[in-house]
């Protein structure tokens, strides 16, 4: 029987990036194919790039996403999760499944990328070992990671470091054992490698290198790893990350030409002409390549090939890569060695632990390793990709023209430019995009030319186009503050700093209606505030009444009046002190709050200066969008599990930030140790203390929403922890908008912008962070001092008129009484 | 016999603010705007907040408790929309620099009672 089929099939073994790169390719053409995607994993197409971040738990899994369910149903993909092909027949062109089904094809594309090498090591099956490829792996380690789990990653290459940074970030204690004199050695010359270890060994990773590994230890489950060297390293999880190889065992058993990998032309084809392979499984030219973009760019050839429209072809790729671990830039592409003819220029900065060196060769760019400042990565990839002379280039080689450094990386491309070097998309594709598609948001960009799609360094550049280009691009995020003012916060702020603007009234009058209302009076007030760092006119008429007299208005225009008490510790000094107040204003209610503190309410307004001064006790500023408390536990202190002093950390955290405003009320928590109990991960910022190290958290609620705080960094020390959280701190204070509590702020941003920002920023924006706290801290104080200068006549006392009406019942009394006061 | 009371000098009540005065058994709340000076009723009729110690709006103030909005000038609730309102009195500032009411225009005979 003649197969009388319409269409051909097409079974792709193989649903990563490659394969499924691949197919999206072959679906662009004119194709008459039917589908079938075998995948071992259970999880759809997924960016494995990002496996990174899922570990240091800067992205949840969903977002990690490329090909969701809903792609595969609509291009009408038959979909086989789960199921690993164990052999090829190429003469019936069927293959086999391990669930024992058997299908047939007309062409085999295969993508089975490669899997890790895992060394001869003794023990190495023990229960606690494990490679990481895959998101099951990334759980797995997730699930074994606690704070002070001890790790050991085998292996200091990229994916070693990578593994060894989320591992810390778990809050694990991390030592890296690498075989060779330096850390990336494929990558990096020895100088570079120095730059680099002690870039890691300051994120509090142990980096041990030259040091073999003999053996894991342990009964069954692994406790530790011995050196060739005698030493022993006591470990709960081992990650072996010691190198990738081809998964070329289907081709071999098919009996296609294999060497490392299954041997491809510069078409793709194989030996075999209806069997095809691409990504990490092939080798091309005796080169296996490991990297996205080169890999993708192999799916396009193949695409045409594979659809007879056989033509373009695939010559190959610089290597080139970069770390993705926040805070430790480093870029590597072409060429990382010297030799005959080749010149080297090199910038070493020690202190700031930048150094840049490249290699040309007759004047074209050849190589480029950069450590601790890949900003420049951009324009050596385009070099490198281009064979641009460079002779008349020399003087900014190594920094681009003072006048091009303008921070404006978008508009110095050219539109043939690569922007994303992963999937190979140009700024003129993106500007097509926005032209042609109407795409106006990172989301549709990526859809449409799946720019950014890749190792997503390339994020921000997509961002700055899609900002400059697309015209409804603000629409997105433009919210005016109120119809007075209508503009955006983020662009009033940018107004009062350039403009000087020192007064709410200012800003009304220069960029608003000149009256203002009671929402936007209130927002610019707090704006004026933190742009000035607190050197503004205070205009009290614009702030809410609370924020007039320093107490919280109740329902029946009384105060309450609650003061601080630093991580909700007192004495009996003060208890007796705020007993008698509670007496002498015959205070109606008296109330322990949820925030570990003591609340008197029922105050008269006239009262509050006097109660003030008779407790002699600072404001706990309940009553304002800003520092509330610092929660703490017994911690070190007396409680017997206590790892660490939560009681004097609190009380350093709580006077290191309070008295002054913020965007909404800041609520704090310090723990002695991961049982929580002052609720740190529900707090805008805790610490949460474990055995030697603290993890600063936040984004927590637990008031009008529920959420869990996310991990900002895991540190060592106790003034480590506090200047984290005071940088996060004020980034906050300046980023979010006027009433957006961290959760939301978090959110809106993602948590990986925020220590990108923050506690991974270059230490110059870190200082600047914490030098504009200080400033606004040493302009600010208790506010309950104006009991002594109040900030006019009336602030807290009522007005006594001049005279009364004449009327009964008595004139002469009412008149005397208000003469008394006169 | 005048009518109108001396309360306060100006320079008492904060630009854009207000100030609540008992005058009898009236609470009243005077408001310092830049082109005047105007004076209602200090009891929200929602919720009996004090209106003195709300945020102007033009000639308009937000009461501080759950934030209806009356016109200072009528007296009218202009947010939300229900037709019920406070008492407005004369008020003036005179050549002394002194603010002052008129009671007797309005509703004398309720401020007295």
């Amino acid at each position: 029987m003649t197969r009388k089929k319409l269409k051909q099939q097409l079974i792709v073994i193989g649903n990563g990036m490659a394969g499924i790169g691949c197919l999206e390719q072959i679906l662009r053409h004119n194709h008459n194919f039917e589908v079938t995607v075998f995948g071992d994993e259970t999880h759809v197409n997924y960016n494995r790039i990002l496996l990174s971040s899922v570990l240091a738990g800067e992205k949840p899994v969903d977002d990690i996403t490329l090909n969701p369910l809903a792609w595969y149903l609509e291009h009408k993909i038959t979909l086989r999760l789960g199921i690993r092909v164990t052999s090829i027949d190429p003469t019936m062109r069927t293959i086999s499944g391990d669930d024992g089904s058997v299908t047939s094809y007309d062409k085999l594309l295969i993508a089975t990328g490669s899997k890790p090498f895992i060394p001869r090591i003794e023990g190495v099956e023990k229960d606690g070992v494990c490679a990481w490829r895959t998101l099951a792996d990334t759980q797995w380690i997730l699930n074994r990671t606690k704070p002070g789990t001890k790790a050991v990653v085998i292996g200091g290459g990229l994916l070693g470091l990578e593994a060894a940074r989320g591992l810390q970030v778990q809050g694990c204690d991390v030592t890296i054992v690498h075989l060779r004199d330096r850390l990336m050695e494929r990558q990096l010359d020895s100088t570079g490698g120095r730059y680099l270890r002690s870039k890691i060994e300051a994120l509090g990773v142990k980096v041990l290198l030259e040091k073999s590994t003999a053996a894991i230890l342990g009964n069954g489950h692994a406790t530790g790893v011995r050196l060739t060297c005698g030493l022993e390293l006591p470990a709960d999880l081992i990650v072996v990350a010691a190198g990738i190889s081809p998964n070329a065992d289907l081709g071999k058993q098919a009996g296609l030409q294999v060497n490392r990998g299954i041997i491809v032309n510069d078409y793709l084809e194989t030996s075999n002409p209806d069997i095809f392979a691409v990504g990490e499984c092939t080798e091309h030219r005796g080169v296996c390549h490991g990297l996205v973009a080169p890999l993708l760019a192999q799916g396009k050839v193949l695409a045409a090939t594979i659809t007879g429209n056989r033509g373009a072809t695939f010559e190959g790729a610089i290597p080139a890569a970069k770390l993705k671990i926040m805070g430790v830039d480093v870029f590597s592409a072409g060429s990382n060695e010297g030799g005959p003819g080749i010149e080297t220029v090199k910038y070493e900065d020690e202190s700031q632990g930048v150094y840049k060196r490249l290699f040309l060769d007759g004047g074209r760019l050849v190589g480029a390793i950069l450590v601790g400042d890949s900003n420049d990565s951009h324009r050596y990839s385009e070099w490198l990709r281009t064979g641009a002379n460079l002779s008349a280039k020399r003087r900014t080689l190594l920094f681009p023209d003072p006048i091009a450094d303008n921070g404006d990386a978008a508009a110095m491309l050219s539109d043939a430019d690569t922007v994303c070097g992963c999937l190979g998309v140009s700024k003129g594709q993106i500007i097509e995009a926005i032209h042609e598609k109407g795409v106006c948001t990172m989301a549709q960009l990526k859809e449409c030319t799946r720019a950014s799609t890749g190792c997503g360094s390339c994020g921000n550049l997509c961002m700055d186009i899609l900002r400059a280009v697309a015209p409804n691009f603000e629409e997105e995020t433009k919210k005016v503050l109120c119809k007075c003012v209508p503009f955006p916060q983020e662009q009033i702020k940018e107004m009062i700093r350039t403009q000087r603007m020192k007064s709410v009234q200012e800003v009304l009058d220069i960029y608003g209606n000149g009256i203002g209302c009671e929402v936007c009076k209130p927002a610019l007030s707090y704006l004026v505030d933190v742009v000035n760092c607190g050197e503004h006119d205070e205009d009290r008429s614009t702030r809410f009444i609370n924020d007039r007299v320093h107490a919280n208005i109740q329902n029946d225009g009384t105060f309450s009046v609650i003061p601080r008490m630093r991580g909700g510790i007192t004495t009996p000094d003060e208890l007796r002190k705020i007993a008698d107040v509670a007496d002498k204003y015959k205070v109606p209610l008296v109330k322990v709050t949820g925030s570990q503190r003591i609340d008197l309410l029922g105050i008269k307004k006239e009262d509050l200066p006097k109660v003030w001064a008779d407790l002699g006790m600072p404001s706990g500023q309940g009553y304002a969008k800003g520092v509330r408390m610092v929660k703490t536990c017994v911690g070190s202190t007396f409680c017997r599990f206590g790892t660490q002093d939560s009681i004097a950390t609190g009380v350093e955290l709580e006077r290191r930030m309070e008295n002054l405003f913020t965007p909404h009320k800041t609520k704090m928590a310090v723990v002695g140790c991961p049982r929580n109990c002052a609720e740190a991960t529900v707090k805008d910022i805790g610490l949460v203390g474990q055995e030697g190290s603290w993890q600063v958290v936040v984004g927590g609620a637990a008031g009008k929403s529920v959420r869990k705080a996310d991990l900002l960094i895991t540190v060592s020390s106790t003034e480590e922890a506090l200047a984290a959280a005071e940088v996060f701190f004020q980034y906050y204070r300046e980023n979010a908008n006027y009433l957006e509590r961290t959760y939301d702020f978090v959110e809106r941003h993602g948590i990986e912008k925020i220590r990108r920002d923050t506690v991974y920023a270059p230490d110059a924006i870190k200082e600047a962070l914490l030098d504009r706290l200080t400033k606004s801290k040493n302009l600010s104080q208790d506010a309950w001092l104006e009991r002594d200068n109040p900030i006019n006549a009336t602030q807290f006392v009522q007005i006594q008129p001049m005279e009364q009406p004449i009327m009964p019942p008595s004139p002469s009394y009412l008149r005397s009484s208000a003469s008394a006061n006169d | 016999m005048s009518t109108w009371i001396q309360i306060t000098p100006l320079q008492n009540i904060p630009l854009r603010e207000g100030r609540c005065v008992t005058l009898g058994r009236k609470e009243i709340a005077v408001f310092h705007l830049p082109e005047k000076v105007l004076a209602i009723d200090n009891r929200c009729p929602h919720g009996q907040g004090p209106l003195c110690d709300g945020i102007t709006t033009g000639t308009h103030v937000v009461c501080p408790l759950h934030g209806w909005k009356i016109d200072l000038e009528t007296g009218m609730v202009a947010r939300p929309d229900v037709p019920v309102g406070v008492k407005t009195y004369p008020c003036r500032v005179n050549s002394d620099g002194i603010v002052e009411i008129n009671v007797a225009a309005t509703q004398e005979a309720e401020v007295a009672a």
